[in-house]
């Protein structure tokens, strides 16, 4: 199937997307963002994967190898250590959330009601 | 709003969401046949151009140094906003009240574990131009050898390091130096972040130019930023732990 991986990040999204939507506590929905981020690191490595390549790494092998694109490599790399860092913000701003109102239910936050 | 309603309507625009979705990926070309050329470029060049045997960070700290220091500065603000609401709800730094671990053999073993990982994180971040690795992965595993002093061995150890007043000039100077490296490059009338330095023997440790630098600054930035966020829930936990906390 050459087009599952592409599904598989599709998936990924729209069921992190359902977990934000239905959330029942703010700490479960930073784990639903980050499950909407890995979607994003998917679809990249996925759309960079040349069949039969390897790393794009040169320290031992002929640059005529054929490798996979180095490109979207980094840029999930680089993102894989900011979003770490994102969620320890986001789970900052759910205990200063709690220290407002004395609960992590996003529908028990009348301010956040819509 | 009502919770049924909430997720009716979710359904509802999830499912078109959902079709655009296949819609749009059903179009992409075949999984394994990537279409280039940016990365074919790349994979092409970094060795003869930059003397960089690894492309991946051959992209992150050279070609497309100045989109990292994006990403770099997004790690320093996140760090910095964690500090800044975290502080806010203590009355003041909690100091060595937590329990030292008591076991002389978990010390030992914690200070070995904390030394090795520390050579191997400066390992990783050394040789980021010529095999996997660099600055952001080498970073975390800086921070993890700092952590695990505080894990095995106990808080005044750790703090020796790992206090806010060590780690934020660390993840500073990182972020700092990142941003300086570019200005350099700019005085040498080169672009912004161009390299500049004698770019070395492809496969060597001194190869890669100035991205060098950057490479080590944003290790720097990368565990000072980690350890800036340990140190936070640390003191949160500890202030949690014994009532020092602001109330309301």
């Amino acid at each position: 199937m050459s087009v599952l991986p592409y599904l598989l990040a599709s998936w990924l999204l729209v069921i992190g997307l359902y977990g934000i939507v239905s959330s029942r506590n703010l700490i479960h929905l930073t784990v639903c963002v980050s499950v909407c981020q890995s979607a994003t690191y998917v679809l990249l490595l996925a759309i960079g994967y040349k069949e039969h390549g390897t790393a794009p790494v040169f320290a031992d092998v002929p640059t005529s190898r054929r490798t996979v694109d180095p490109v979207v490599q980094s840029l999930t790399l680089t993102d894989i250590v900011v979003a770490v860092a994102v969620s320890a913000l986001l789970l900052s701003l759910a205990l200063k959330a709690h220290d407002h109102h004395g609960s992590l239910d996003p529908a028990e936050m009348a301010d956040l009601q819509g | 709003m009502t919770r049924t309603m909430r997720l009716a309507l979710f359904g509802v625009s999830v499912a078109g969401f959902a079709a655009l979705l296949v819609w749009g990926v059903a179009d992409l070309p075949p999984f394994g046949h990537y279409p280039g050329p940016y990365g074919d470029v790349i994979v092409k060049l970094s060795v003869p151009q930059r003397h960089m045997a690894n492309a991946v960070t051959a992209v992150v700290f050279d070609y497309r140094g100045f989109d990292t220091m994006g990403e770099e500065l997004l790690l320093f603000a996140a760090a910095a906003s964690v500090a800044l609401l975290l502080r806010e709800r203590r009355e003041h730094e909690v100091e060595d009240i937590v329990e030292p671990v008591r076991s002389d053999a978990i010390s030992a073993v914690g200070v070995l574990a904390a030394i090795v990982t520390l050579v191997v994180g400066l390992d990783v971040v050394a040789h980021g131009f010529i095999t996997p690795g660099g600055g952001f992965q080498g970073g975390v595993i800086l921070a993890a050898s700092v952590i695990f002093l505080f894990l095995c061995v106990d808080y005044r150890r750790y703090a020796k390091v790992g206090a806010s007043t060590h780690t934020e000039p660390i993840e500073a100077f990182g972020a700092g130096g990142y941003v300086a490296l570019g200005i350099a490059a700019l005085a040498t009338g080169l672009g912004f972040l161009q390299n500049f330095a004698e770019l070395g023997v492809p496969g060597r440790l001194s190869s890669g130019g100035s991205a060098i630098l950057v490479n080590w600054c944003s290790a720097l930035a990368v565990s000072g930023g980690f350890l800036v966020i340990f140190g936070e829930y640390l003191q949160e936990n500890m202030a949690e732990r014994h009532g020092r906390r602001k109330l309301g």
